[in-house]
């Protein structure tokens, strides 16, 4: 017992404490303040289906995208120790070639939006193909190398939609962006589901987790122990650009448009404090996927909480901000040091000797 | 004597390199630019409208300069430029008085910086988050204040806005016959004054000197016994200070507060630093090179502008090819003397 307490407290219990730890928070918060925040329903939509309803459908339905994306940037970030920021642009352009593609259909049937999301995933690689040679071939930091999309990127999706923002009306669009009939779960839950199982196939069968971490980690040492470090970083950021595809186009669906300038904004800001949260290092090295998501859930459930006591749209970030640094101090290293030492010297009664230098 | 001035006892390191491309760049471009569109490209104006259009630009770039070459990152500098300006406009449209308004100014940059910089080097915390988190609150702030676009009603202030540094033989004769004389903004004399005291600072202070030293090598400087921590927290410092400045320059030049001011700036900043020389990882940068970081990054897009390439795609594009042709020109070069000095 005396042990596990330790564990948590210096921060033992793995890098999963603090997204968990913030999670709980957030929801007794919610409890105290209204005991039925949490309460689900069951209400018709529009096409008379019946679907769940309530805020936490809302919050896990809403962190879709970011989910999503969280997950192909933990990837990035353990391989290349830097973040994307270009991933809302290329989503963006993802969305417009999607809905381009779709346009040019007479009749939207399964087979066109498959090809469709194709297209939009093909293009999407071929972007983070860029950022990913930028990166690997050339070593040029990941948060220089994507901010040349970040730059464009929303003004070329501008761009191939000619300058428009074009909307695209079918019940399989619907379907995507928010229930399939007969099914009362939203559907990019369902997706978020699909690419969490994906990730989990494709680690389970392959050594790619262990390859990127080492990258990660060093990369030298990587390569000479027979690992190609280059073609890690590229694999990783071609992960992402799926990612990108399928977020953007869950984005197209949720509204039937494609708005090059808001679809899915300042999300890379999002999803990167996503895999900080989940107790990721931003520098590369280890990494848990479970830990990012849960990241994303606490900044959904976060911005959530904060419209539901009336904070205006605009104003969320100032809380959101104090919210933030709040976690990152407690899972600091220098906090979490301390507070260890100050739990140990409580537990065992006596003042220990330390020796300086000795931690180094 | 001749041999002294001719030839370098050693070569150019690689700051200098990276800055001699950049201008020699730019004055290529701007030559290409009065070759092919002539006009407008011609005039001393032209220049100046460069400098007053981007003064804060100039003074936030200078302060991200300085935390990248101690390794850092901030970008929260365009949001913190915002909330000065809605700030300063509110108390101004309140009957306050223009050297507290400076003061005011100085002081929400001062406090970011202060926060900033002790979250980043005494807790540890990463300077991505940290700065992201103060970005956030910024402009949640400025959205507090005031969602509406406020304009400053301050007859004073009003004075101060208006003043402009006239040379009229470096005017140019209008379609008239009337003598235009060029124009200088308040805001442009105190960006070159920003720009030259953080050129001394980082050219012969010790503490510029350590931002080079824990930029490059932290455990080294570590170990020469600069006081690391320190020394990060006032990069952080400055940054914030200047962008305070900046802040109260952007509202010389505007003169009204609008929630979605200085929108993208932190990037821009980021886009001349790079252009500039600066490297993210740390260690290598000047703020000359920055300066004309920003001037490059502004004549690109008065090129696709005067060029007839109006849809306003064009612009961003071209400055992320623009960018993209930077930042592989510094890897290529730096690759190559890399390998250079190995054999």
């Amino acid at each position: 017992m005396k042990e596990k307490f330790k564990r948590l407290f210096s921060g033992g219990l793995g890098q999963m404490t603090i997204p968990i730890i913030a999670l709980a928070l957030l929801v007794i918060f919610n409890l105290i303040r209204d005991t039925s925040f949490f309460s689900i329903g069951i209400m018709h939509n529009n096409d008379g289906n019946a679907v769940l309803s309530g805020n936490i459908i809302t919050i896990i339905n809403g962190a879709s995208e970011l989910a999503i994306l969280a997950m192909g940037m933990t990837l990035v970030t353990a391989a290349c120790g830097g973040q994307d920021i270009s991933v809302g642009a290329a989503a963006a352009i993802a969305g417009s070639v999607f809905v381009k593609v779709l346009k040019a259909s007479t009749a939207i049937s399964g087979g066109t939006v498959v090809l469709a999301f194709l297209c939009a995933c093909i293009v999407a690689m071929l972007f983070a193909l860029f950022n990913g040679t930028l990166v690997a071939v050339f070593k040029i930091q990941p948060m220089i190398a994507t901010l040349i999309l970040y730059t464009c990127g929303r003004s070329i999706a501008y761009w191939i939609n000619g300058g428009a923002t074009p909307t695209v009306y079918s019940s399989i669009i619907t379907a995507i962006g928010g229930f399939i009939p007969g099914i009362p779960v939203p559907t990019p839950v369902l997706i978020v589901v699909v690419m969490a199982l994906l990730f989990r196939v494709l680690f389970h069968f392959t050594s790619l987790r262990l390859f990127t971490q080492s990258v990660g980690i060093n990369g030298d040492a990587a390569r000479l122990n027979g690992i190609n470090s280059t073609f890690i970083k590229l694999l990783s950021f071609l992960i992402l650009g799926v990612c990108v595809a399928v977020s953007g186009c869950i984005g197209v669906s949720r509204l039937g448009l494609i708005n090059h300038e808001t679809l899915l904004l300042d999300i890379e800001m999002d999803t990167i404090l996503a895999v900080a949260i989940g107790g990721n290092s931003l520098g590369g090295g280890k990494f848990k996927i479970g830990g990012s998501i849960i990241g994303a859930y606490v900044i959904q459930t976060l911005t959530i909480t904060l419209y539901a006591m009336k904070v205006s749209s605009t104003d969320v970030k100032a809380y959101k901000a104090i919210v933030i640094i709040l976690m990152v101090v407690i899972g600091s290293p220098v906090v979490k040091e301390r507070f260890g030492k100050f739990m140990a010297r409580l537990v065992h009664g006596s003042k220990r000797v330390s020796v300086k230098g000795v931690e180094e | 004597m001749k041999g002294t001035i001719f030839q370098r006892r050693e070569p150019l390191n690689d700051t200098q390199l990276l800055m001699t491309i950049t201008i020699g760049i730019f004055v290529v471009m701007y030559m290409l630019a009065v070759i092919l569109l002539g006009g407008g490209f011609l005039h001393a104006q032209q220049i100046f409208d460069m400098l007053n259009d981007n003064a804060s630009l100039v003074i936030v770039s200078c302060g991200l300069t300085i935390v990248m070459i101690g390794g850092g990152i901030d970008i929260s500098v365009g949001a913190v430029t915002s909330l000065v300006v809605m700030s300063c406009v509110l108390y101004l449209n309140k009957g306050g008085n223009i050297f507290i308004s400076i003061l005011l100014a100085v002081g929400i940059g001062l406090v970011f910086g202060l926060v900033q910089g002790f979250l980043i080097s005494y807790m540890e915390i990463q300077p991505f988050i940290v700065t992201l988190a103060g970005m956030f609150f910024a402009r949640g702030m400025t959205t507090i204040l005031s969602v509406n676009p406020q304009k400053v009603d301050h007859e004073a202030f009003s004075k101060l806005r208006d003043t402009k540094i006239e040379i009229s033989w470096l005017g140019y004769k209008a379609k008239n016959g009337n003598l235009v004389p060029a124009r200088i903004e308040l805001g442009v004399v105190v960006a070159v004054v920003c720009v030259i005291l953080a050129f001394l600072l980082l050219k012969y202070l010790r503490l510029g000197r350590g931002f080079y030293a824990i930029g490059g090598n932290q455990k080294s400087a570590l170990m020469l016994g600069i006081n690391v921590k320190l020394t990060r927290f006032m990069s952080y410092v400055i940054c914030g200070l200047l962008s305070g400045i900046s802040g109260y320059v952007f509202m010389m030049h505007t003169g009204a507060g609008n929630a979605t001011n200085a929108a993208g700036m932190e990037m821009n900043a980021i886009a001349a630093s790079i252009i500039g020389g600066t490297l993210l990882t740390g260690g290598v940068g000047n703020v000359i090179g920055t300066l004309f970081g920003v001037l490059t990054l502004t004549t690109i897009k008065k090129i696709v502008v005067s060029s007839g390439l109006n849809d306003p795609w064009w612009q961003s594009i071209t400055t992320g090819g623009m960018l993209c042709f930077f930042i592989l020109l510094q890897s290529i070069v730096l690759g190559r003397r890399a390998k250079k000095k190995k054999t």
